[in-house]
């Protein structure tokens, strides 16, 4: 128990050893999971985009009956 | 060469249209100067002591005032798309819009110089020293805030970066601006500042105007 | 070197290297805080507050290490006009900037018992506190133009200067340090310092680049997704505006 307390006292130290490692491990962390994020988000929209530029694509084709289900992408979009 | 002293003429012709820009550049440079004595308190032996240091910050604030007008005239009117498209190589070019700027900017500084060491007490032994190391310093603030203005034309808030693109490659002219003449002030020799000095500035007359070039380029095309 | 613009071989070459790059970092900062926290001893001068250098000293070395890469990839990427190179520059400056300023706090938090001052104008960390504002400058240069390419170009310009000045900007700060103080604490006199000490800190700079690899190659990812957005919203108002004129026709 007496060492345990000792390493985290670092010699007197504590107040200036620990909130160094601190800092490492935020900015490291923060940089990593803002990116992580950010490629998430990109990667999301980018599906999206894609998904609804295939419906585009789609609707293109010759037409479906226009009166069988117009209500049919709408509810779809619903959660 | 020929058209290199053109270039150099016209823009001093310009320059002295609006001498109103040079006036301005030196009355900040005194008024901001003038300003630390009520910073600090007006007793003489600490104004003589930090004396070289305020007329070199000062000197280096007031260049970096007039950088932005450097290349920017000449890129909304379009003259620098001729520039591009003349003879003359652009690096040559670079290096004759920094002469004119220096003329124009950096010699009045130099001038004015003697005025604030004055009112800063400042012990006119080593008023030499801090002339020549002003000589051999401002140029190297034109050459390297020339590439600042050259990278932010175009740029959103172009203005407030310029400083801070320009001024951490300042330091060195600084530390042996202000080296030199503090030496001289303590009666040792300025010998090595001054080298120090005019090598940052060799090294710089042959980055800058390639750096500069390859900056306007890439703005206009 | 082409081989690799292509985006989609890239991420592939990405994805495969990704894991292994994270696991290795993982292991690395393990092993290497492992060591420092617990393994190596204290400094006979100043006790256990050395262990600041085991995430000081890497940081510094990762700053100046990044700055490097960043200057070699902007000379790629003005050469040969490399797409990929600007990316890479791109998504390594904000790690950079966090590694300068990482240096620059630990510093002043390793500098308050050593000289009893948070600040203190020593030569090395002026010299840092210089290189962040380098890499703000740089960070600030790439997002100022409307047009992105643009901003690569006067970015790389402007690391391929900073380059050349760093030697200088850091003789001239040593010069100025040695004639206004004496030397600093923050000793690391290369091959003196004992292998139980050397040991932790090379392990912990491995993890660190391994970090950054990583990290960066993550960022580029996320640029090349990012690019592709930016051409379908492109494509979408061009089709907009198609259907728009159809109309009006």
């Amino acid at each position: 128990m007496e060492e345990i307390t000792a390493f985290f006292e670092m010699g007197g130290y504590a107040v200036y050893v620990w909130p160094s490692l601190a800092l490492t491990v935020v900015i490291m962390a923060g940089l990593l999971i803002a990116t992580l994020r950010q490629l998430r988000n990109r990667q999301r929209r980018l599906a999206e985009l894609e998904a609804r530029g295939v419906q585009r694509q789609r609707r293109q084709r010759p037409a479906p009956d226009p009166t069988a289900q117009p209500g049919a992408e709408t509810r779809e979009a619903r959660p | 060469m020929r058209g290199l002293a053109l270039l150099v003429a016209r823009d001093l012709r310009l320059a002295l249209r609006q001498s109103a820009d040079a006036w301005l550049a030196v009355l900040f440079f005194v008024l901001t100067a003038a300003l630390f004595p009520f910073g600090v308190g007006p007793e003489p032996n600490l104004l003589a002591r930090i004396a070289p240091g305020i007329i070199w910050v000062v000197a280096l604030l007031a260049v970096l005032l007039s950088l932005e007008r450097l290349f920017l005239a000449d890129f909304e009117d379009g003259s620098l798309e001729q520039l591009l498209l003349s003879p003359l190589p652009l690096e040559l070019a670079v290096l004759g819009k920094v002469l004119a700027h220096w003329l124009t900017t950096g010699l009045p500084l130099i001038a004015a110089a003697p005025l604030l060491a004055v009112l800063f007490h400042m012990d006119l032994s080593g008023l030499g020293v801090l002339l020549l190391a002003m000589l051999l310093g401002t140029p190297t603030l034109s050459l390297v805030g020339a590439v600042g203005a050259a990278l932010t034309l175009g740029a959103r808030r172009g203005g407030v970066l310029i400083p801070l693109l320009v001024l951490p490659l300042y330091v060195p002219a600084l530390i042996f601006g202000v080296g030199a003449t503090d030496a001289a002030l303590l009666g040792l020799t300025a010998r090595p500042h001054l080298l120090l000095l005019g090598a940052v500035l060799l090294v710089m007359l042959v980055i800058t105007p390639l750096a500069g070039a390859a900056a306007l380029r890439q703005a206009i095309e | 070197m082409h081989r690799f613009a292509n985006p989609a071989r890239f991420t592939r070459l990405a994805d495969r290297i990704l894991p292994f790059a994270a696991v290795g970092t993982v292991v690395a900062l393990g092993v290497g805080f492992y060591l420092a926290l617990f393994v190596a001893p204290g400094d006979y001068q100043q006790g256990e507050s050395v262990r600041i250098m085991y995430v000081h000293v890497p940081s510094a070395w990762m700053a100046m290490f990044i700055y490097v890469a960043i200057a070699v990839a902007s000379a790629v990427a003005l050469i040969w006009r490399h797409p990929l190179a600007d990316l890479a520059a791109k998504a390594s400056s904000p790690v950079g900037a966090g590694f300068a300023f990482l240096t620059l706090v630990t510093g002043s938090l390793w500098g308050r018992p050593m000289w009893g001052t948070w600040w203190e104008w020593d030569g090395r960390l002026t010299s840092m506190l210089i290189l962040f504002f380098l890499y703000l400058g740089h960070m600030a240069l790439l997002n100022a133009f409307e047009d992105s390419q643009r901003g690569y170009r006067a970015a790389a310009i402007l690391a391929l200067v900073g380059v050349v000045n760093i030697p200088i900007i850091k003789f001239s700060v040593d010069w100025w340090s040695t004639l206004h103080q004496p030397a600093s604490v923050m000793r690391l006199d290369g091959p003196t310092i004992h292998p139980s000490m050397l040991w932790p800190l090379l392990i912990v700079a491995v993890g660190f680049k391994l970090y950054y690899l990583t990290v960066v190659l993550l960022r580029i990812k996320s640029e090349l997704i990012a690019a592709r957005l930016r051409a379908l919203d492109l494509a979408t108002v061009k089709a907009a505006e198609v259907q728009g004129q159809a109309v009006q026709g």
